[in-house]
């Protein structure tokens, strides 16, 4: 069923033309912002060949890479979450999965499932673009896995909280709105408090990601992003629910 | 479909529901045998809506209880939800898919195997007429074959009981003919409860009737029935040559005699005795000139408007109607 409901989702989400146009737009963008680094990489090669420990092309290319890619994707999720229970609600189709033998865990897994599948594609051409460098040189497996895992994960945050906001309302816009502030604002007060201990800091998902991104594996970042997800999938639920309840 | 399936497929037993301090509904039983097609009838605002989305399970009543199939709906949500098939009033259509791939998606999503789909789906589009529509996508087509999908989603899986509120809104009158004796086929072999403000369609196809009005049942019979409900034995009779009104009020069996226009009378009599062939032996006798002679017969409108007026003139009685319906039901 689960599956079922993130299969119509993708088939939805390909069918429009917009979905096309960001998905080129993007991969424009993150080729774009690839080569720039590559050409400053080459540039800077005399120089680093001199340093010892010098940092290698994965952690010149690779990391500062997926850094973009993680604050676009604060930008974008919103964009692709605001339609999955809003727009059901607005159309009307809500009514055929509140009737259907489904319960709404289902339907939220399902609908969590089929964004997390295409933001895979999405996000499926950089580390290949990625790939393309080890003709010329060696490349630090590790931290561009450890890269990718983080992104993912960051996406499954950012999908969960648009998610339940998109629960909320009828109004597809207002969600995306809603989940843009909401991470914004995350991100805005992480990197806008100064002192290095400040809460601030440990509630922005972004600020989780960065150990990540510097190839650092820590189970207590891995543990927030999980619970971050777990929490707004189940109010998303429980939300769904109420649905039944309020009318 | 389980082999051993109960004979009464719909079980709703005081419904009540309220949004804030407003109650909507008060107090609504229902029951529906296999093979029974029911209308439930009323203004706009009565209820119906509200009523048919919690037999869906779409809203939780306040209190009662729904069965389907023996499966409690409020218990056990998802074993109850796929013996139903549901066209709400709006069609919930994907307009981005195609006609088939809405079908077969709604067909698994009630839990229907994949081996089965393909005959089921056959089927579907076939009955409701979208065959050579089946690759168009939904957004494209017009609002009369969104409404056949609506109620193609409704039936593919077949379903023991189909809940369609208003299926023929939006239909031209050959498609509401189809759709009326599609309705009538599937009353055959599922039961189907349609709301409906359209008086004719419950003529033509309901077996059983329920008048709903401000959240309350208030009547409920056959629709055969329900057209002889409140009827009058009489007869209009139009003379060319009229004879006083006390010659006409002299034949035995009359009761009441009104003059309508100066030709034209209304004659009415008691149910045991007939007078119109007295009164056409007199006629020919007296040189009346009988132009035309109509029995009375009370249209379903007129039936509809006469139960919803008197129960608005007696609010407070109408409750206890409602429970002697639900007696009667039993």
């Amino acid at each position: 069923m689960i599956r079922l409901l993130a299969l119509r989702e993708l088939r939805s989400l390909f069918s429009m033309p917009s979905t096309w146009f960001v998905l080129a737009v993007l991969q424009f963008i993150f080729a774009w912002f690839f080569l720039a680094r590559l050409d400053a990489f080459l540039e800077l090669q005399p120089q680093l060949s001199q340093v010892a420990n010098a940092p290698g092309a994965t952690a010149s290319i690779a990391a500062p890479l997926f850094n973009v890619i993680a604050l676009l994707l604060m930008m974008l999720v919103p964009m692709f979450t605001m339609r999955l229970i809003a727009e059901e609600r607005r159309n009307q189709t809500l009514t055929l999965l509140l009737s259907s033998p489904l319960s709404g865990a289902q339907i939220v897994l399902g609908k969590f499932a089929g964004l997390m599948l295409f933001l895979m594609v999405l996000m499926a051409t950089t580390p290949v673009m990625l790939y393309t460098l080890q003709l010329g040189t060696p490349l630090d497996n590790g931290l561009l896995w450890s890269n990718v895992l983080g992104l993912v994960l960051l996406g499954a945050c950012y999908a969960a909280l648009g998610l339940y906001i998109s629960a909320l309302t009828s109004q597809p816009i207002i969600a995306a709105i809603g989940a843009l502030a909401v991470l914004l604002g995350l991100w805005l007060a992480d990197i806008g408090s100064s002192a290095p201990d400040s809460p601030w800091h440990q509630l922005s998902p972004l600020n989780h990601f960065q150990n990540f991104n510097y190839g650092l594996l820590d189970s207590g970042d891995a543990a927030y992003f999980v619970l971050f997800s777990t929490v707004f999938l189940l109010l998303a639920m429980k939300r769904l629910n109420n649905n039944r309840v309020y009318g | 479909m389980p082999n051993a399936t109960p004979d009464l497929t719909l079980t709703a037993l005081k419904l009540t529901r309220s949004f804030g301090n407003q109650t909507v509904i008060h107090d609504v039983s229902l029951r529906l045998k296999r093979g029974e097609v029911l209308g439930l009838l009323g203004h706009n605002g009565a209820g119906k809506s509200t009523t048919m989305q919690m037999l869906t399970g779409c809203l939780l009543p306040d209190s009662g209880t729904i069965e389907i199939c023996g499966i409690d709906l409020l218990r056990h949500p998802t074993q109850a939800k796929a013996h139903i098939g549901y066209l709400p009033e709006t069609p919930p259509l994907y307009r981005e898919l195609t006609v088939r791939d809405y079908l077969i998606f709604a067909a698994r999503l009630r839990g229907m195997q994949s081996a089965d789909v393909p005959a089921a789906l056959a089927l579907a589009l076939q009955r409701c007429g979208l065959t050579d529509k089946s690759k168009k996508l939904i957004g494209t087509l017009s609002k009369g074959y969104q409404q056949r999908v609506g109620i193609a989603q409704a039936i593919i899986h077949q379903p023991a009981v189909i809940i369609l509120d208003e299926p023929t809104v939006g239909l031209d009158p050959t498609q509401i003919r189809e759709i009326r004796t599609l309705i009538r086929e599937l009353g055959n072999r599922h039961s189907v409860i349609l709301s409906t403000h359209l008086l004719g369609e419950v003529e033509s196809i309901c077996d059983r009737v329920e008048i709903m009005q401000h959240g309350k049942l208030i009547y409920g019979d056959t629709s055969a029935r329900m057209q002889q409900y409140g009827q009058v034995s009489g007869f209009t009779v139009s003379l060319r040559n009229p004879p006083a009104l006390s010659a006409l009020q002299g034949i035995i069996g009359v009761t009441r005699v009104e003059q309508l226009t100066a030709n034209q009378f209304r004659v009415l009599h008691s149910t045991e005795q007939n007078p119109s062939a007295e009164l056409l032996t007199l006629a020919a006798q007296h040189g009346w000139q009988l132009e035309q002679l109509t029995p009375l017969q009370a249209r379903l409108e007129d039936v509809f408007v006469k139960i919803t007026d008197e129960d608005a003139a007696t609010l407070r009685p109408a409750q206890g109607s409602a429970r002697t319906i639900e007696g009667e039901i039993k």
